[in-house]
């Protein structure tokens, strides 16, 4: 195994805050992303919606829209060739069950594929929609999770058995998950106090700015190409090959800058659809989404209610935790099993016990489809946990500070839990090889200033402050894995070649940092290309937290290799031993008088030596080190509005060495203003009819930059010893802590406990008036 | 319908239909060059991505009609680059790390000019809370405003030393 702690060959390039390489074409609005560069004779798709959340499509007439002038084609399900599969984007064998076509014959949720139509303009193609006549026969709409599972004459998915439903055609369940540690039931009657809640987590939506946005063309090959703006460039050419039944080598995905996507871009939301009508058609199709069918049609964070029971004894001991979970996956089961895995998996382990049991039921429902946002269920479970300890420690009397730091978990300390648990199999054991935990509280409650509380700012208002703990992942163990080609240039600069995908976290930047610190150049002289599955090696894509801790390794590795190559080539010329080949400031050198610039020993390869340095390596780890993190809120309540102030929010966070520090910060203050919204204001509104109530960014509002509170970033740096440099990830664990900190925190002010987010001036107020009488 | 509108110093004509909005006529074409800087995010005035300038003043071009703009000045960041201001702008918003995915960015800058245009010329400086209000139509889902704010805040006060030099040379 690689060694990566213990190499730093050359000048710092990494631990640096370098500018970000993409940074100055983004802040100068070149056209990067993939709708601003249009091919030419383009055509512009929509896509007719269903107005039911439940409805067979029994015919659709699409003569009156292919007569308008400018139509090109309409195509639903009679003309497109049903294979299933699922959209979740997830490495192969893909983990969500196969409930998916490309154009379904019954319709599972508001604004579900009915038809698609491209034309030659926006304009024409929105006017057809009105012209497409659809027969449909209406079925009732499961909108409510209970009403799901007790229904069985009513099923969202019917087929008899597609591929890893849970009771494919016999119920709505779509994923269900029971495993324990020890005994719960046994171990509960011997503890001093059993406190049980339940708690209830909204459907929030990623809200990245860039709408899903996809063009695909034949090139002159006839090959397919599709530009899009998605997390997953060679898990969309795997699917994309497989249902439209062409060779993955006549598929080619590249992803342009992306203008965020918190997970909601790991799905294949509609790469198929473009597809399907460029192949159809032979002309290149665009679709983009709009912001209403963002919040009815892309994916939310998968709403929940779980059920905490936990055993503890007076002195505070934690004996049993049992988490009963009941998610609503919606139309379609894009990460039904693997989020709701993770709502235990990434969050139980924090207060390790002998007795942990971990139950998710996960329903089908008429309602729009969860899947993948930042945090994947951890979230939801840190959340109910975090709230959770908080309200064991009222009825201990204890500290709620000191109740956590008894029962935190500890470097060292074993997670049983990671080995029942995988990506929807089986999973890894998890020992704790480094953790900053204790140092983050430290730090933490000093910046919010725990032990003193600071008085209200006016007589009308409370105080309270609150805290949570979180931990997560870094990649998926013994699944994620990514590949990087190096190539050396003749004036001493490089290709770095990753399928690793930069969706605006920065990854390109942290990559080209890791090249160069392995091979003694400045960060500049590396040109980074991601991705495009004709040129990139492979790389999973951006999601669970993965990009630094794993494809990271990949870059390190190759370029060692490449390294390598170069020390035998200089060792050659010089008449020196490679073993004492020197790379650093630019230079090669090995003892005095035999030294050249990097430039100098490229240019001796390729025109001396005639051998092209380059190499491609893979990484794949079998562990996923947890980085960790404690924040803090500090709130002002008027009890009399139920309005919350968030003042101050301190996160203080593990992620092992950070390789570009603010990039790190950035990633860390950008998930704590998603998670604000979460705490106290975000929720998509879905009435009983399946119907989005607020599909806009006036009704669903998202923070802006009045919404947010002083914010303090601490880094509390650690060496991972299975990371490159001692990386752990950041991008997820944050988003994780802000919700309960915060609801913990309008407990400390006004005494009473928020089950249920966002905590709305509405929602507080009642309470508040409800404890009162 | 023809539109006769000066954009960014010079003077188009644009073939749109009646109810064509600006951004759709200065992003999607069909006149080249698409002012791409331009973004969609909401088409409801709500996110900002679409920020460009109407005879100076900031306007989200999604809810403005294309026919509004006829015979005004339109002025996005293509209009602007190379302009002291803005390339200062644009600097400090990289160099504290305030760019990550970079869509919110054109927007975002076309409004910290605007409000630092307007603080220069009245010869005050923005506070943290003037800097906020000005972004508080650019949405952002990235950065949680911290480092744009701070980037801000650093031209603000750059302005200010320039502008005490300035004032002790006379």
């Amino acid at each position: 195994m690689t060694d990566f702690v213990n190499n730093r060959a050359g000048g710092p390039q990494v631990g640096r805050n370098v500018a970000k390489i993409d940074a100055f074409k983004l802040a100068r609005g070149e056209p990067v992303y993939t709708d601003d560069v249009h091919p030419a004779g383009m055509l512009w798709a929509k896509v007719l919606g269903s107005p039911h959340a439940h409805a067979r499509i029994l015919d659709v007439d699409a003569a009156r829209a292919l007569a308008l002038p400018g139509v090109v084609d309409v195509a639903w399900h009679r003309q497109v060739k049903p294979i299933l599969h699922t959209r979740a984007g997830q490495s192969h064998p893909e983990p969500s069950p196969y409930d998916t076509v490309i154009m379904p014959d019954k319709a599972r949720h508001i604004g579900d594929r009915v038809a698609v139509v491209v034309a030659e303009s926006l304009a024409i193609a929105e006017q057809a929609l009105g012209l497409i006549d659809v027969k449909y026969e209406v079925l009732p709409a499961l909108t409510d999770m209970d009403e799901a599972l007790a229904r069985t004459d009513v099923l969202v998915h019917e087929v008899a058995d597609p591929r890893g439903i849970a009771e494919g055609g016999r119920s709505n369940v779509a994923a269900r998950i029971d495993k324990q540690v020890g005994d719960v039931s046994a171990a509960l009657k011997t503890c001093d106090h059993v406190v049980e809640r339940t708690y209830w987590l909204p459907r929030v939506q990623a809200s990245h700015i860039e709408p899903h946005v996809a063009i695909a063309w034949l090139d002159e090959d006839g090959r397919l190409v599709v530009r899009t703006s998605t997390q997953v460039p060679f898990h969309l050419r795997r699917i994309l090959a497989r249902i439209l039944e062409l060779k993955e080598a006549d598929v080619r995905v590249i992803k342009p800058r992306v203008g965020g996507g918190f997970g909601d871009k790991q799905e294949m939301v509609m790469e198929d659809l473009v597809a399907l009508m460029a192949l159809r058609t032979k002309r290149p199709v665009r679709l983009e989404f709009t912001r209403v069918e963002e919040l009815t049609s892309a994916r939310c964070r998968h709403p929940q209610r779980i059920v905490m029971t936990t055993g503890v004894m007076n002195d505070g001991t934690i004996i049993a935790n049992r988490m009963n979970v009941t998610a609503d996956t919606g139309a379609y089961g894009s990460h039904a099993l693997t989020v709701q895995g993770n709502t235990g998996q990434k969050v139980l382990p924090m207060y390790p016990c002998a007795n942990i049991h971990f139950q998710v039921t996960c329903l089908y429902t008429n309602n729009p489809i969860s899947g993948a946002f930042r945090g994947y269920g951890a979230p939801q479970g840190c959340f109910a946990l975090e709230s959770h300890i908080d309200e064991v420690a009222k009825v201990l009397g204890m500290d709620r500070l000191e109740l956590r730091r008894k029962n935190h978990i500890r470097l060292g300390d074993t997670d049983p839990l990671s080995a029942k648990l995988g990506e929807g199999r089986e999973g890894l054991s998890r020992v704790i090889r480094s953790t900053g935990l204790e140092t983050a509280i430290e730090l933490g409650c000093e910046a919010i200033g725990w032990t003193k509380k600071r008085p209200p700012s006016a007589p009308h208002l409370k105080r309270g402050l609150g805290m949570a703990l979180a931990m997560q992942g870094s990649g998926i163990a013994g699944v994620d894995w990514g590949a990087a080609t190096v190539k050396l240039n003749e004036d001493g600069s490089v290709n770095l070649l990753v399928g690793a995908t930069d969706i605006g976290q920065g990854s390109d930047t942290v990559l080209a940092q890791m090249c160069a610190q392995e091979l003694g150049i400045s960060y500049e002289k590396v040109r980074v290309l991601s991705s495009d599955t004709d040129l990139t090696p492979f790389d999973v894509g951006a999601y669970a937290s993965s990009t630094t801790y794993v494809s990271g390794g990949a870059v390190v590795k190759a370029t060692q290799q490449m390294r390598d190559q170069l020390a035998a080539v200089f060792a050659e010329k010089w008449a020196c031993a490679a073993g004492e080949v020197v790379f650093g400031d630019d230079n090669v050198s090995c003892g005095p008088g035999k030294a050249m610039t990097m430039a100098e020993l490229a240019s001796h390869a390729l025109y001396a030596a005639k051998m092209q340095p380059a190499a491609t390596a893979s990484h794949m780890s079998n562990e996923s080190p947890p980085p960790f993190a404690a924040q803090f809120a500090d709130v002002e309540v008027d009890s009399g509005t139920g309005e919350v102030f968030l003042r101050r929010f301190v996160s203080a966070v593990d992620c092992g060495t950070p390789i570009h520090p603010d990039l790190v910060e950035g990633q860390i203050e950008g998930a704590v203003s998603q998670a604000i919204g979460y705490a106290l204001f975000e929720e998509v509104i879905v009435d009983g009819a399946g119907k989005v109530k607020n599909p806009n960014f006036l009704d669903y509002k998202i923070a802006s930059a009045l919404d947010m509170p002083e914010m303090v970033t601490i880094l509390v740096p650690t060496v991972e010893p299975s990371g490159p440099y001692g990386v752990k990830a950041a991008g997820e664990v944050p988003i994780d802590g802000p919700a309960p900190a915060i609801v913990n925190a309008i407990c400390d002010a006004v005494g009473v406990r928020l089950c249920r987010i966002p905590a709305t001036p509405e929602r507080v107020w009642r309470q508040i008036k409800e404890a009162g009488e | 319908m023809k539109i006769a509108v000066k954009l960014n110093g010079r003077n188009r004509e644009w073939e749109a239909a009646p109810g064509a909005t600006l951004l759709s006529v200065l992003r999607d074409g069909p006149q080249e060059p698409r002012m791409t800087s331009v973004k969609r995010g909401c088409e409801t005035g709500d996110c900002g991505a679409c920020t460009v300038l109407l005879d100076g003043q900031p306007v989200n071009s999604c809810v403005v009609a294309a026919a509004r703009a006829h015979g005004h000045a339109v002025t996005t960041i293509e209009g602007l680059l190379g302009d002291p201001l803005m390339t200062m702008l644009q600097a400090a918003l990289v160099e504290h790390a305030a760019v990550q995915c970079g869509y919110c960015s054109p927007g975002m800058l076309v409004s910290l000019y605007h409000l630092l245009r307007e603080c220069r010329a009245a010869g005050t400086t923005p506070d943290d809370h003037a800097i906020r209000e000005a972004l508080t139509g650019n949405l952002c889902r990235c950065t949680g405003y911290v480092k744009p704010v701070a980037a801000a805040a650093a031209v603000a006060a750059a302005l200010a030393a320039m502008r005490s030099t300035e004032a002790g040379a006379r």
